[in-house]
């Protein structure tokens, strides 16, 4: 069998290999009544349905996809659409041939326009009626394509763009289509490779099974021979290569422009070994539990100090968050953290336990203090529940300073800032007087839905996208423009790409993760348009 | 860049009419027809939009309509407008038009 190579243009860029899905259009049957009144109303029932459908799905998008599907939706409202359909019916035609009579108009009207990108709204008007249709016949048309896969049709609706997972890799392939499309919109913003105008899709015998989708160059390859494959995937790891080095310097702005401050999360100071401090915009979370594993127990101040230090120097005036020993609940620490609590997590830990063991506290505090003085650092209190905790902790943080200046030692008072990760503190957070907030995702989302994600049976109620969880970042966000502090979010869901576009949403412009996630974070924003 | 030769203000019978050119990148496309209509919608008056000055007039308030007018970049819009609230609502579609529907 060989290889069929076709040149068309291309409408997303990017190399994608995969099997190839065929998308052909189902036919819906429908029995239609002799009764004109009963069809015209069935119609209007039938817009009704895929209009609130839309609008359904209005709610869980943003940016380009929402203004393609309130389009859609506009259309669909608007009576002109239909009356024609109207007319035809009340002559006695069925209402799913009166209703295709009547797009199929329109979007002939649009095939035969002069500009390229009135011409691709026909596929905006197909996916409508085929929609319609649906709700008409109550079968469910929309193609479903598999992830990952290469979807080579005559040209596909963003309906059925939007029903697939693209998350898995996969691209287009279209005989018709158009670079202008809503779908090829779609495609660029979800980063699917796409090529338009390949001429019709014919095959002697068996459809071909694998494709090559060079939405570059704008070529696909059916079926590819062994070689030719091998060096088309040799390129793909180039190019995955080229764009994570060149995306890991650049500092992060999404697709409208807008600077996200990027921050590492760090557990110990070699975390940073080989790192280049340019990859990111400073330190948002530096653990300070391990120092305290390792010395099975207490560290001293001076060997605390140092490795801060070690990790302000690396930093080279970038701000760095040091968080103040975050012990309990998960991680318990020997000599310090109280055995056999019953419910760890909601017991002594975090602040609760530094305040309790406040001779543990003002120790690192006073390291804290001495290695302020080589960058700048900025000190986070975990698990507040309420303002009086910081305060507690302020006090003690001046009175150490206070001290360490009275005996001559070198020293500065970093600002004082909270984790917000007790639902109670992210919904009064302005009544904290605290420098910043940083926002736990981890633990704000276990305490709002009262699911931990190590727990199998409710790990699916553990998502930090539910609604309920980002109004309160939302709302902590708020709190912070409205005081003029920082905002940052320093927990896993910052590093799960899929939730990106919804953080920035929430108004947040620092995100903090781990070091292997930055180039990922970075590319993910580029993509964001708000 | 209009010339709102605008008959007469406040209730009238005669229309108003004013033009303004289509500068946004894609001419009246899906987008910028939906914020028109929408605009348009605001009023109680009856609001039409052309390519010429003589017509065809289209419903401004349908989006199905504008979007048949397929009117592109460059291309000067004409509006004809009615209605008590006529005044304004020919200075809200006209400030959308020279505002580019806010993409330019």
């Amino acid at each position: 069998m060989a290889e069929i190579h076709l040149i068309g243009r291309a409408a997303s860029p990017g190399l994608a290999i995969g099997p190839v899905t065929m998308l052909t259009a189902a036919v819906a049957r429908r029995t239609a009544s002799d009764d004109p009144a009963q069809e015209a109303a069935a119609l209007r029932a039938a817009i009704e349905g895929a209009r609130a459908e839309i609008a359904e799905q209005i709610k869980t998008n943003q940016g380009e996809v929402a203004d393609i599907l309130e389009f859609q939706v506009a259309m669909l409202e608007d009576d002109a659409l239909a009356d024609p359909a109207y007319g035809v019916i009340s002559e006695g035609i069925a209402a799913d041939h009166a209703w295709r009579l009547a797009l199929d108009v329109e979007i002939a009207g649009y095939r035969a326009a002069e500009d390229e990108y009135f011409r691709a709204r026909a596929a905006d008007i197909v996916d409508i009626r085929d929609r319609v249709l649906a709700h008409l016949s109550g079968v469910d048309t929309v193609a479903r394509i598999a992830g990952g896969s290469i979807v080579a049709a005559d040209d596909i609706t963003p309906s059925a763009f939007l029903a697939a997972d693209w998350s898995r890799g996969g691209a287009i392939a279209l005989a018709a289509g158009s670079p202008s499309s809503h779908v090829a919109m779609l495609a660029r913003a979800r980063g699917a490779p796409m090529v338009v105008g390949l001429g019709p899709l014919s095959w002697n015998g068996q459809p071909p099974a694998l494709a090559l989708v060079d939405g570059d160059a704008g070529t696909v390859i059916f079926d590819p021979e062994p070689e030719t494959r091998r060096l088309f995937e040799h390129r793909m790891v180039n190019a995955a290569q080229a764009a994570v080095d060149a995306g890991r310097l650049e500092s992060a702005r999404t697709a409208d422009g807008q600077r996200i401050a990027v921050l590492l999360n760090i557990a110990a100071p070699e975390d940073l070994a080989g790192l280049d401090p340019a990859i990111c915009d400073g330190i948002g979370l530096v653990r300070t539990e391990f120092l305290f594993e390792a010395s099975q127990g207490l560290p001293d101040e001076d060997a605390q100090y140092a490795v801060y230090r070690r990790i302000l120097d690396w930093a080279e005036g970038r701000p760095v968050t040091i968080r103040t020993l975050d012990a309990g609940g998960d991680k318990p620490i020997a000599g310090l953290t109280i055995d056999n609590e019953r419910n760890p997590f909601l017991g002594l830990r975090g602040i609760r336990l530094s305040l309790a063991r406040p001779e543990v506290f003002r120790g690192q505090l006073r390291a804290l203090c001495r290695a302020a003085v080589h960058g700048a650092l900025k000190v986070m209190l975990p698990m507040i529940a309420v303002p009086s905790e910081l305060d507690r902790a302020s006090a003690l943080l001046d009175a150490e300073f206070t001290s360490l200046r009275a005996e001559g030692i070198a020293c500065a008072r970093p600002p004082l800032g909270i984790m917000v990760e007790i639902p109670a503190a992210a919904l009064l957070a302005e009544a904290f007087g605290a420098a910043f907030y940083s926002i736990g995702s981890n633990d704000l989302t276990q305490y709002t839905m009262a699911a931990a994600r190590d727990i199998g049976a409710v790990a699916d109620l553990n998502d930090t996208g539910n609604p309920a969880v980002l109004a309160l970042i939302s709302q902590t966000v708020d709190a912070g423009r409205k005081r003029g502090v920082e905002v940052s979010l320093c927990g896993d869901a910052a590093a799960d790409t899929r939730l990106t576009t919804t953080l920035i949403a929430t108004g947040l412009t620092t995100l903090s993760v781990a070091p292997i996630a930055v180039a990922r974070l970075k590319a993910a924003i580029a993509k964001v348009r708000s | 860049m209009h010339d709102a030769h605008a008959s007469r203000p406040g209730e009238t019978p005669v229309p108003l009419t004013a033009s303004a050119v289509l500068v946004n990148k894609v001419g009246l496309h899906a987008r910028p027809s939906i914020k028109l209509t929408q605009c348009a919608k605001g009023f109680t008056a009856k609001i039409e939009l052309a390519l010429a000055a003589d017509g065809p007039w289209t419903d401004a308030k349908s989006p199905v309509k504008v979007m048949r007018v397929k009117a592109p970049q460059g291309a000067t819009l004409h509006f004809r407008v009615a209605g008590p609230d006529g005044k304004a609502a020919l200075a809200a579609v006209l400030a959308l038009v020279h505002d580019g529907f806010g993409e330019v």
